[in-house]
């Protein structure tokens, strides 16, 4: 398949991987920044091609892993009420509240709805004037476009039965509170080439000079994370601290201007709490006063929940790069895809998924002898 | 009052502690599994040795049988490449042909939602009757039962068949050996991506095909040849991935897949890609695993070429005992990683 399969090379990644040993001199520990990046390294065995040196930590860009107990609690609520169709992704609907989860909610009865776009919904909000329709819109940089437009839409259309229940999250600041905790490990970033789509990547260039850590926006295919670690690693070795475009086939360094537009119209920057970290103060999104009336918890009058992580959870841990899935002590034991203690573990790009799914069991040598033949 | 207990037929064991039915549970993967082992197999599981089978092995006068069943619920009815007649005449009779058997008579039982189009009812009685011919099968019994409008998603179908067995091995996972050769009979994933294209509304470049399709002929061919199959298992619900993982956790051996030999047709990957869908656990209604020892291998694909549905069939892995119950697939870029079964429906990530 084009543009997938020039990606995933086997000698072209054997060549990355020589490369890498030759220019290598010392440990280093990197955090690619997305989930999507996390599961590919998994996924393929990205990190079993670096040197031993260099060390991969995952970073929070698991939208789904970073929304708050609370919200999911408001959601599971507002999904519950009669009249209502709950519109979500379906990443969401299995991640653990505190009882339960939203594919529980339909299973009793409340019609929750996967869609694959925001403006699914407000089609939906459309064909039934007599239903609320509420979409949860979750993500980073990279959705919150298509969110602003479908509240965009709605407030055009007058559609008053259409809210939106938002917990959108930023990027750079979350890899500040990162960077600026005393025991931060991270010595460079592979950043999240999807979310630098729509922002560009000028405002990680300040990042980088004041916390003198190396920033490659890099891909999401093995190749480009092969990529971009000899970037970062390069960088280090020869002691820069730059950010470096690796995944220039989609993106520039100013972004998609319309497109960061309309969020600016539709939304407002806010403090807002990431499961399992705590709050980072402007490193959220929220509506804009002009357009508060879509504003799902306002609208059915659900008040903030304030419910406790489970105590044994060490997502956050994990997702600030200071511990990996298999060094928790529930893991795949007392947490599971089936009995999650947090939304790592369900979630299709977070880390504790990723290395259930593909490392869970310890893989016996001699895989070097298979002999299979495609024909 | 708790008679039950009283009597001794004591409550099931609780099925993990879901207190309601979840779509999950009929899913082919951990849950559906559970189902069974917790509550199904309890209530009636004397045959236990063939639970996570296909079909059950019957031995009725001199005759051994093989007999299966399977309900049909697929939304929409109508998809590229079938539709829900297809399905329930195919499916039925794959299961009996993964029991080695070959499928000779089937029961239709109708659930029809009151108010479906009688031509769209025709239309599916048709194309059962089409495919029941190509297959070779005779459909001799049958029930209809209409529901009220809003309780069926237009109509529902089960269907359940008998089928000879005229070889003497057991065509079981317990029958697998390490050395055997993992043989796959063609392009995985095309059903359940034109289904959910289908259902979700999707718009691809060209539409994706079903590749819904009996198998029997196939596999009956491969036992003619003399060739010692020890299992075959038809790759629906759940995909190749759970497939292969249920027989190696039965067979108590470790299967390698090669990620690079399994065919997967460009339209399909591409929708997978998009979705963020693993083909491996997409649903195939015309495609099957057999094992064989290594040294049949080349044979038994020569044989499973020379027919349509199988002419794509490929080598993609081999069973080994480094390792209990486990299957690993060697990925594009040469690394191993862990199969897993699915614990839950796949769902449509974020971004």
């Amino acid at each position: 398949m084009r543009f997938i399969d020039e990606y995933r090379d086997p000698d072209a990644a054997a060549g990355y991987a020589r490369a890498l040993r030759r220019i290598t001199t010392r440990p280093w520990t990197l955090m690619e920044v997305c989930g999507g990046q996390t599961h590919a390294i998994v996924k393929f065995g990205v990190d079993e091609l670096l040197p031993p040196e260099v060390t991969l930590v995952h970073g929070p860009g698991c939208p789904v892993c970073v929304t708050p107990l609370g919200l999911i609690e408001k959601a599971i609520e507002i999904a519950s009420l009669p009249g209502v169709i709950f519109c979500s992704f379906g990443d969401m609907l299995r991640v653990p509240g505190r009882e339960h989860d939203l594919l529980t909610v339909k299973a009793r009865g409340g019609d929750v709805r996967i869609v694959y776009s925001p403006l699914d919904a407000v089609a939906l909000a459309r064909v039934h004037p007599d239903r609320e329709v509420v979409f949860f819109a979750v993500g980073f940089e990279t959705t919150a476009p298509a969110n602003a437009m479908a509240v965009y839409q709605a407030a055009r259309a007058g559609l008053a039965n259409f809210s939106m229940l938002v917990s959108h999250v930023l990027v750079p600041p979350a890899m500040e509170a990162i960077l600026s905790s005393p025991k931060c490990r991270v010595q460079g970033f592979l950043a999240a080439g999807h979310v630098c789509t729509v922002m560009g990547y000028t405002e990680y260039e300040p990042l980088a000079a004041r916390y003198i850590v190396p920033i490659v926006v890099t891909g999401f295919e093995p190749l480009d994370i092969l990529q971009g670690v000899y970037m970062c690693v390069k960088q280090l070795e020869e002691g820069r601290a730059e950010v470096e475009n690796q995944y220039a086939r989609a993106v520039r360094r100013d972004g998609n201007q319309p497109a960061q537009q309309l969020v600016r119209e539709v939304f407002r920057v806010v403090p807002r709490k990431w499961r399992g970290v705590g709050e980072i103060p402007q490193s959220g999104l929220a509506l804009a006063r002009p357009y508060q009336s879509f504003d799902a918890g306002l609208r059915f009058g659900i008040a903030g929940h304030t419910a406790d992580e489970p105590t044994e959870c060490c997502s956050g841990l994990i997702m600030q790069g200071l511990m990996k899935p298999r060094e928790c002590s529930a893991f795949g034991t007392r947490c599971t895809p089936e009995h999650p203690l947090g939304a790592t573990m369900v979630s299709s790009e977070g880390a504790c998924a990723a290395y259930y799914h593909y490392r869970r069991l310890d893989i016996p040598r001699q895989e070097a002898e298979v002999a299979t033949h495609a024909d | 009052m708790p008679t039950d207990l009283a009597s001794g037929a004591a409550c099931p064991v609780p099925i993990g502690d879901h207190t309601h039915v979840l779509l999950a549970h009929g899913g082919g993967g951990r849950l559906t599994n559970r189902l069974i082992d917790s509550l199904f197999l309890p209530a009636f599981g004397d045959s236990a040795v063939h639970a996570h089978h296909d079909g059950a092995h019957l031995h009725i006068g001199g005759a051994r049988l093989a007999f299966s069943t399977d309900s049909y619920v697929v939304r929409p009815m109508f998809f590229p490449g079938g539709d829900i007649g297809t399905l329930a005449i195919n499916g039925t009779v794959n299961d009996l042909a993964m029991c080695g058997a070959r499928p000779q008579f089937l029961s239709v039982g109708f659930v029809i939602e009151e108010g479906l189009p009688m031509e769209s009812l025709q239309r599916i009685v048709a194309s059962m009757r089409t495919t029941a011919r190509a297959a070779g099968v005779a459909v001799v019994t049958g029930d209809t039962k209409v529901v009220d409008r809003g309780k069926g998603d237009g109509v529902y179908v089960n269907t359940a068949g008998v089928g000879l067995i005229e070889h003497d091995g057991l065509i079981a996972p317990a029958s697998v050996r390490p050395g055997d050769a993992v043989l796959l009979s063609g392009d995985i994933g095309r059903h359940g991506m034109a289904v959910m294209a289908a259902r979700e509304g999707l718009q691809f470049e060209s539409a994706i095909e079903s590749d819904c399709a009996p198998v029997a002929a196939p596999v009956l061919a491969l036992l003619a040849a003399g060739i010692p199959v020890h299992c075959l298992r038809d790759l629906t619900r759940g995909g190749m991935a759970s497939a292969t993982v249920e027989i190696a956790e039965t067979a108590g051996l470790h299967i390698r897949l090669d990620e690079a030999a399994i065919p997967i047709r460009e339209d399909v990957r591409g929708a997978c890609e998009i979705l963020g869908f693993d083909p491996l656990y997409v649903a195939n209604e015309g495609r099957f695993i057999a094992f064989v020892p290594a040294d049949a291998a080349d044979r038994a694909l020569e044989v499973l070429r020379g027919f349509e549905v199988s002419r794509a069939a490929a080598l993609v892995g081999m069973v080994s005992d480094t390792s209990r119950g486990l299957v690993t697939l060697k990925s594009r870029i040469g690394a191993t990683r862990v199969v897993d079964m699915l614990s839950g429906e796949q769902l449509p990530r974020i971004c």
